[in-house]
């Protein structure tokens, strides 16, 4: 089935079987091999990319249900700017084997944006006020992603840090 | 996977048309893709039903109508939700992760499938996967596996928090039928225990498509939902609970309790909620509760923590929902 997907801010038109799964469109027909499979079933968010501006697993996607979407992968995280979000893991040691951090980077930015529309999450306290980006909200809102290097820590100081400057608010601890 | 044709529905008419057996519908596919790559479900046609512009959370007199495409993320987020059915925003919240969120939709999620095992594995035997292929789980290993409504045939649970909320909520389903005939279910009973026939999970018909979800004007102002599982985040439930109750001078006027964890569907049993009604809440009622509930319940080696488990989540809901 002939599609066109707009990746990165590029048109790309593909001949799918209706089987390749966005992730195997990105990687295999595409050569786009920064979004990464790690289990293939939605448990460990390595497959993060953006549709349309929201973060989804690509594993779990069909790719012919994307026809015409708008999708970024962490190649196109530079020209998005969030080259400043890729430093801050760097700085704050936020990978060790780096196979999540593509994943880790999609998400993060996607969840940036969520709290920016003002969605509440499991921990918020209240579902009435706009939440506050503590690192009790990270965790909650960043619990698709698995790195098994348990770089945890140093994953949520980045996202605290670039977020936090984003947001104008505070990422004092509240777990 | 296996092979299967692919159509994109321009509309309901087109979508039911297109429907033969053998089809499934998509929409967010998170389950539904897991389960073809796994082969557990194997369509001969996959019928794309995300366009269909059934994604709008409306007004409804005092209630509100959700379109069945509306993300989990989207109707949890929605002002309205938030402030009149907390208790849906919060079962939503503590379901999946924020991807799967944005992508499963309302009607998908009435709909996804139990995460028992032995279900999703190929080399043994299931009835709901294979009717009368015999059920792996009786003397398997069990752990997320239900304790009431069960059969001889299936102790499958259903993993729903969604659901568990709309149950307390008195949402009704709305689908239409292969003809094209517009129907409205209650949630009770819109799923079905297992019976002789685990595989057949719901009311609807073959080919039926859900359309929207009517949510009523809330029953009571006093909304928790609670769930207990075995890591903080990301997991489905053990055991959760959905209480939507009002009180009117230290009596409670309505309860409506609704669990998740426990059932074959998302359980809401009558009577617990008869039993609360128009008493003075009490640690000794809230016990009277859980005996109640759990009267039925059919433990075994390793589902039988679920009912003390139970009955201290009770407890605490409903002494924090009484206060």
């Amino acid at each position: 089935m002939l599609i066109t997907l707009d990746i990165n801010r590029a048109r790309h038109s593909l001949d799918l079987d209706p089987r390749v799964t966005l992730l195997d469109a990105l990687r295999h027909h595409l050569g786009l091999t920064g979004t990464k499979k790690g289990c293939d079933h939605g448990q460990c968010g390595a497959c993060t990319v953006l549709v349309n501006g929201r973060r989804i697993n690509a594993c779990l996607a069909l790719a012919v249900m994307h026809d015409g979407d708008q999708i970024i992968t962490v190649e196109g995280l530079e020209e998005t700017g969030a080259s400043a979000l890729q430093k801050a893991f760097i700085a704050h040691d936020g990978f060790q084997c780096g196979y999540c951090t593509p994943g880790q980077l999609c998400s993060a930015l996607g969840m940036l944006e969520e709290v920016r529309q003002g969605w509440p999450s499991h921990v918020s306290p209240s579902l009435e006020p706009h939440p506050v980006l503590t690192r009790a909200e990270i965790a909650e809102r960043m619990s698709g992603n698995l790195c098994r290097c348990a770089c945890y820590p140093g994953i949520n100081a980045a996202i605290s840090e670039f977020g936090g400057a984003a947001e104008g608010t505070t990422s004092e601890d509240a777990a | 996977m296996k092979p299967f044709d692919y159509y994109r529905a321009a509309d309901l008419t087109e979508a039911a048309a297109t429907h033969q057996p053998g089809s499934v519908f998509i929409a967010g596919g998170t389950n539904l893709v897991d389960l073809m790559k796994l082969q557990v479900m194997t369509p001969d046609r996959v019928i794309d039903i995300a366009r269909l512009g059934l994604d709008r959370i409306e007004d409804d007199g005092d209630g509100l109508r959700i379109g069945a495409l509306v993300s989990n993320s989207d109707l949890a987020a929605d002002p309205r939700v938030r402030k009149r059915w907390p208790v849906l925003s919060r079962a939503l919240l503590a379901g999946a992760s924020g991807q799967l969120r944005n992508k499963a939709t309302t009607g998908g999620n009435l709909l996804q499938r139990t995460r028992c095992p032995y279900f999703q594995d190929l080399a043994t035997p299931c009835n709901k996967r294979t009717p009368g292929s015999g059920c792996a789980a009786m003397g398997g290993e069990l752990r997320n596996h239900a304790v009431l409504g069960t059969s001889a045939h299936c102790l499958a649970l259903n993993p729903g928090d969604m659901a568990v909320a709309l149950r307390a909520l008195d949402a009704v389903v709305e689908f239409r039928d292969a003809q094209g005939i517009a129907h409205a279910h209650p949630i009770a009973g819109f799923h079905l225990p297992p019976g002789t026939t685990p595989d057949v999970e719901t009311v609807l018909p073959p080919g039926a498509l859900i359309t929207s979800v009517a949510l009523p004007a809330p029953k009571g102002d006093r909304q928790i939902y609670r769930k207990v599982r075995d890591r903080a985040s990301y997991a489905f439930a053990l055991v959760s609970v959905a209480a939507v109750l009002r009180l009117e001078r230290g009596r409670i006027v309505h309860a409506a309790l609704a669990f998740g964890g426990l059932g074959t569907v998302p359980w809401r049993d009558p009577a617990v909620d008869a039993l609360l009604t128009g008493e003075a809440p009490s640690m000794v009622l809230f016990d009277k509760a859980a005996d109640l509930l759990l009267h039925p319940a059919q433990p075994r080696e390793g589902t039988a923590f679920k009912l003390p488990l139970t009955r201290r989540l009770l407890r605490a809901v409903l002494e924090e929902a009484t206060q």
